[in-house]
């Protein structure tokens, strides 16, 4: 296996980091790659490929059911991720870590098993109008059974929350908050710490969608205080498939299992099941055991980068970017929060983000153009859509001056 | 400009994404329609006069991509004049050949259309030159609600 970059105390060891990746080493239409796209889903390190490798070629086999070596191989390295999450969130034990699909699934289990077993008619869950569609539908498709009502805390006009309004929506009949720690669409960093703590005054458990978050910052979940996290594998350098629901041991306790299914149960017969303890009973089914395995490795790759060498990286790019396209006329930026994650999403005046994503493809550049599963965001701004450059941690200033340079070809082309 | 980006964005299509033809409402129009393309946020609100089964009149409003753009003025533009009947063939035969459904299919019969077939070579923008076309035929099977690409 490839050993994972050492932190030099002065340089980022970037040529290092994208040696790495074996995908950023290819041409796209006769250009080197440039993957603006991390906030999608990011791409993957050696590391994480070979553990996954590895682990299929030597280690696979079903999980804690079996008792012969495989298994127990298997189910160590399966743990063991799960303890380097634990350690990654800083939560108190391991049975907080529950091991998802992603964040999206993360977020439907807490809305199905806490809102459906606590929400009653009238009860009132708090949203923010930056959120992902996964952070608002489940919450809908929860109140429509129960009877609940979901508010929306307003955002101004750099895409940041309205914190006055959040603690005049707080009320008696909130019972969670659900909030993104950063905006996927607007790169808004959220004063979560404050969100949390104005929740709590009142008793109301707060969830924290963590998907973006997750890759460019340390997160602390005792910390922070936060009740439940979400987060996914694939943009934290990671396997898809795999993601984690962080929640305190206490509400995870009193939440029903969500799916019912192998793994979850300690004893069934035909008249009665008894569930499993935590994690497990809300691990039904066998879970992605090799993506699991792979999160770990790629939890023990950025680690080993340090977050303070991931911060200021990152911090000069987007610098760096949100600098060059101001010299752009006819460029607009959407999302201009003071505290900012490295994300660019941004319009021209003449030319439509398709039309500039498929230009910038021509250009080897990777970006995301349309809604970012965020409509109602993109309704708050009244544009259709959104170009959006997204960093990471083996993006450079040279592909920065790269995008720069295409979206003023396209400028000239479109006229 | 690219020389392989020609193939997509020809010079016609600048022309019309510019200057989209036929781009007002149709105070009385016979058939109106929304079309909507959730992928890229592309909107379109399609105006139809009729004469019995010939369209005397069409219009487009709405907002979206060059191709999108360019597709539904093209279109009010061959469409305009022509029977039900022969708008429904042209669709056919545009839906085929920017589907890469038949290649065989001649160029000479979608005419100034034919500009769109480079469309064939990405995937992801083929619903853009469609949208409008999805929307006209669904109007003209007098369906008046709204359309989507989805």
């Amino acid at each position: 296996m490839s050993t994972v970059p050492t932190q030099s105390p002065q340089t980022y060891p970037i040529d290092r980091i994208r040696a790495d990746f074996p995908a950023l080493q290819q041409q796209i239409r006769g250009k080197p790659l440039v993957y603006l796209d991390n906030a999608a889903s990011a791409q993957k390190p050696n590391q994480v490929i070979d553990t996954l490798a590895d682990f299929y070629r030597h280690d696979f086999s079903n999980i804690h059911r079996s008792v012969h070596t495989l298994g127990e191989r298997a189910t160590a390295k399966y743990e063991a991720a799960r303890d380097t999450v634990r350690r990654f969130l800083n939560a108190r034990q391991t049975e907080e870590i529950v091991f998802v699909r992603g964040t999206t699934e993360a977020i439907n289990l807490v809305a199905q098993s806490f809102g459906g077993s606590q929400f009653k008619e009238g009860d009132e869950i708090l949203i923010s109008a930056m959120e992902h569609h996964s952070n608002i539908v489940p919450w809908q498709m929860v109140c429509q059974q129960t009877g609940a009502r979901l508010r929306v805390v307003p955002i101004n006009d750099h895409g940041e929350l309205i914190l006055e309004e959040y603690q005049r929506l707080l009320g008696s009949r909130t019972r969670l908050v659900s909030i993104t720690h950063m905006s996927n669409a607007l790169g808004t960093l959220n004063p979560v710490k404050e969100i949390i703590d104005l929740a709590h005054t009142r008793e109301i458990p707060v969830l924290l969608d963590g998907a973006q978050a997750v890759p460019h910052l340390p997160v602390d979940v005792q910390a922070l205080d936060c009740d439940f996290y979400a987060f996914s594998g694939h943009k934290l350098y990671g396997p898809t498939g795999i993601g984690v629901l962080y929640g305190k041991r206490e509400l995870l306790e009193a939440m029903p299992p969500w799916q019912g299914g192998g793994e979850m149960i300690r004893t069934v017969t035909f008249e009665k099941t008894e569930y499993n303890e935590l994690p497990y009973k809300f691990e039904a089914g066998t879970p992605a055991i090799a993506e699991a395995v792979g999160l770990g490795a790629a939890i023990d790759y950025v680690e080993a980068i340090g977050w303070d060498h991931i911060a200021a990286h990152e911090h000069a790019l987007i610098e760096y970017a949100t600098e060059m396209v101001h010299t752009i006329p006819g460029l607009g930026i959407i999302g201009t929060a003071a505290e900012k994650g490295a994300i660019l999403s941004f319009a021209l005046d003449r030319v439509h983000p398709h039309d500039i994503g498929t230009f910038l493809d021509h250009y080897g550049i990777a970006v995301r153009a349309g809604h970012h599963c965020a409509m109602p965001v993109m309704d708050f701004f009244k544009v259709p859509a959104t170009a959006r450059a997204s960093f990471g941690i083996y993006n450079t200033l040279e592909e920065v001056d790269q995008l720069i340079h295409a979206i003023k070809e396209i400028i000239k082309v479109f006229g | 400009m690219l020389d392989d980006l020609r193939d997509l964005y020809q010079e016609v299509v600048f022309d019309h994404n510019r200057n989209p033809r036929n781009f007002r409402v149709i105070e009385d129009a016979d058939r109106t329609i929304e079309g909507f393309n959730p992928l890229c946020g592309d909107r379109i609100t399609l105006y139809i006069k009729l004469d019995g089964d010939r369209i005397t009149d069409v219009s487009f409003q709405g907002q979206g991509c060059a191709i999108s753009t360019a597709s539904a003025s093209l279109m009010t533009e061959i469409v305009k004049g022509k029977t039900i009947q022969e708008a429904e063939k042209l669709f056919q035969a545009f839906h085929k050949i920017v589907t890469g459904q038949d290649d065989d299919l001649k160029l000479e019969e979608l005419g100034k259309l034919a500009v769109l077939t480079g469309v064939r070579q990405y995937p992801s923008r083929i619903k853009c030159a469609t949208l409008a076309w999805h929307s006209l035929e669904s109007a003209l099977k007098g369906e008046q609600s709204s359309v989507s690409t989805e």
